[in-house]
């Protein structure tokens, strides 16, 4: 019974300190989902009784559904991007040897390390100069830039894991490099790939900081939220979030679930 | 990392027709990495190289708001430190406390799960994803409603007052607490999963050894968990400290103008005073210090295979 670590009386008290932790981090998304259900026609401050209404119109609110669907638009777009670009730098990165790794890895690192506002307001030092004008493009230019190192570094821990005895064994058998990439290598890169889309599109999705030193008058749906929080928000943006966090929560309930049991049997 | 000896040994098996010889390859390697990086040169490096003249420029002389001509002026650095060095050491003790926080809630909570749970793998799956959960929802918006619930008419701050731990007309929004509190909640996650990646690692053969030793649970725990979870503890707390002490979505939701952290600065620098030498100087002045104290950090800890 080598997994039996003996119990200790201070077991129960880690387990309640956990009970706690739990509790406290699911506070605010108990008052997302339990607002967005509030009765409050204009501010959304006070608890004023139980209302389908903003469940039935999510767009009820103006502007709040454009700016979804801008954050949506830009977060595939800046996932596709970044997974390509940032799956083949890992692949190169584990598989090559050259000698600029050293460097290379310290500039994917960098970006990683240095606080948003930096990152933000360099980009928009760098838009003004060249007079790029300010939208829906810069954001995604920006939103490519800050993913593509969280994606190289997902998949370069899938790459490593990989055996490259898989892709000898393809080559012996005639499949030119293009073939053993597309039909070896990357089938089995392809969790890994997948985690790091996820990543790069809930990073995207998410990103307040960078997003708003570089979108001009463009709308994405956490910058709506920061504007609007100065007047409250309304009641829809918390049926979008409550919407988005039960979805999420299927999403990843599900493919964990499938995962354990492929992995049992 | 032994990762990368692998490809040494892959070159050296024998070529077959078809696998191009090793010159080929390396060229191969080279192109694969350009798209990515001619990315990050163009809206990384380059950003920051034009951050950095920028933060050394000066007004046009009799132009207009928001020109600026190149110049040398390092002065423009010193100023900027000069006027604002109470923020930074602010940001950065804010960020340091956040950390530690998020340290004392993400440790044992990411132990009961990776260590605790261990034999129950569908239960440590459902609560690992509950740990990642609050990534579901937006940031700004739980931000903005953990402010609703520190605000005045809140339950918490309702609570504080009838138990005598917050006087009366106390309140918690606009205060320094409410700034380090937001802060430690929204990256408690970020801290959370590398070490529990770190402890679900970890051999419980060494605790056993330790406790058949004789040593009390906080010896083993110093002498053998702690160590072996130290390379998920640094990765956490680089992923707290540097966003957090750069972040100033916190400060304005939930401070006021005397709890400012240098991010707000740097904000309003760009947006409101249209100062771009000086937003630019405390913007380069903050990711020197942090990259100064990440390296220092790297180096103390002796985890190298992080970066």
């Amino acid at each position: 019974m080598l997994q039996t670590v003996r119990r200790r009386p201070g077991d129960a008290l880690l387990v309640a300190f956990a009970v706690v932790a739990f509790g406290y981090l699911f506070v605010p998304i108990g008052y997302v989902v339990a607002f967005s259900f509030n009765d409050g026609r204009r501010s959304n401050l006070i608890w004023r009784g139980f209302t389908w209404d903003n469940w039935l119109n999510p767009c009820g609110a103006p502007g709040v559904c454009e700016a979804l669907g801008n954050s949506i638009r830009i977060g595939l777009l800046a996932t596709l991007v970044a997974t390509a670009l940032g799956t083949l730098l890992a692949y190169a990165l584990v598989r090559y040897r050259f000698r600029a790794r050293g460097a290379i890895n310290l500039l994917i690192f960098l970006p990683m390390a240095t606080p948003e506002v930096v990152l933000g307001a360099s980009l928009l030092a760098q838009f003004l100069n060249v007079g790029a004008r300010l939208g829906f493009w810069t954001i995604v230019a920006a939103h490519i830039m800050f993913t593509l190192s969280f994606v190289v570094v997902t998949v370069k821990a899938r790459v490593a894991t990989l055996d490259p005895r898989l892709e000898e064994a393809a080559a012996d058998l005639y499949a030119s490099g293009a073939q053993t990439f597309l039909r070896v290598t990357l089938p089995l890169l392809l969790p890994g790939i997948a985690a790091a889309a996820l990543l790069a599109f809930s990073l995207s999705f998410d990103d307040f900081i960078i997003t708003n030193f570089n979108s001009g008058n463009t709308d994405t749906f956490p910058k709506f939220v920061y504007v609007a929080a100065a007047r409250g928000i309304p009641a829809q943006a918390y049926v979008i979030g409550s919407a988005m966090f039960a979805i999420s929560l299927l999403v990843v309930v599900a493919g964990r679930l499938l995962t354990l049991r492929r992995g049992r049997g | 990392m032994a990762v990368a000896h692998a490809p040494a040994g892959h070159d050296r098996v024998s070529p077959t027709p078809t696998e191009p010889g090793p010159g080929r390859r390396r060229q191969l390697g080279w192109l694969l990495t350009l798209p990515g990086l001619g990315w990050l040169a163009l809206f990384f490096a380059l950003p920051i190289a034009l951050l950095f003249s920028t933060s050394l420029m000066v007004p046009v002389p009799g132009g207009d708001i928001g020109q600026f001509e190149p110049a040398f002026r390092v002065a423009n650095y010193t100023e900027a430190l000069a006027e604002y060095w109470p923020t930074f050491v602010r940001s950065f003790a804010y960020g340091l406390l956040a950390t530690v926080l998020a340290l004392l809630i993400g440790y044992p909570l990411a132990y009961v799960v990776a260590v605790k749970c261990r034999r129950f793998p569908t239960l440590q799956a459902l609560l690992l994803v509950l740990i990642i959960a609050p990534f579901f929802t937006s940031f700004i918006l739980r931000t903005i409603a953990w402010r609703q619930i520190l605000a005045d008419e809140g339950v918490v701050v309702q609570t504080m007052q009838a138990l005598a731990l917050l006087p009366g007309d106390g309140r918690l929004t606009a205060t320094s607490f409410a700034v380090v509190a937001g802060l430690t909640y929204n990256f408690v996650p970020f801290m959370t999963l590398p070490i529990y990646a770190s402890l679900e690692r970890l051999d419980l053969r060494y605790v056993e050894a330790g406790q058949d030793l004789y040593a009390g649970p906080w010896t083993t725990f110093r002498t053998v968990t702690w160590p072996l979870s130290l390379p998920g503890v640094v990765a956490g707390t680089l992923l707290t400290f540097i966003p957090a002490s750069g972040d100033y979505v916190n400060a304005a939701l939930l401070g006021t103008s005397r709890t400012q952290m240098i991010g707000n600065v740097i904000e309003s620098r760009f947006f409101r005073i249209v100062d771009y030498p000086t937003a630019a100087a405390l913007s380069f002045l903050l990711m020197a210090t942090i990259l100064v104290i990440v390296f220092l950090y790297i180096r103390r800890a002796g985890t190298e295979d992080l970066v």
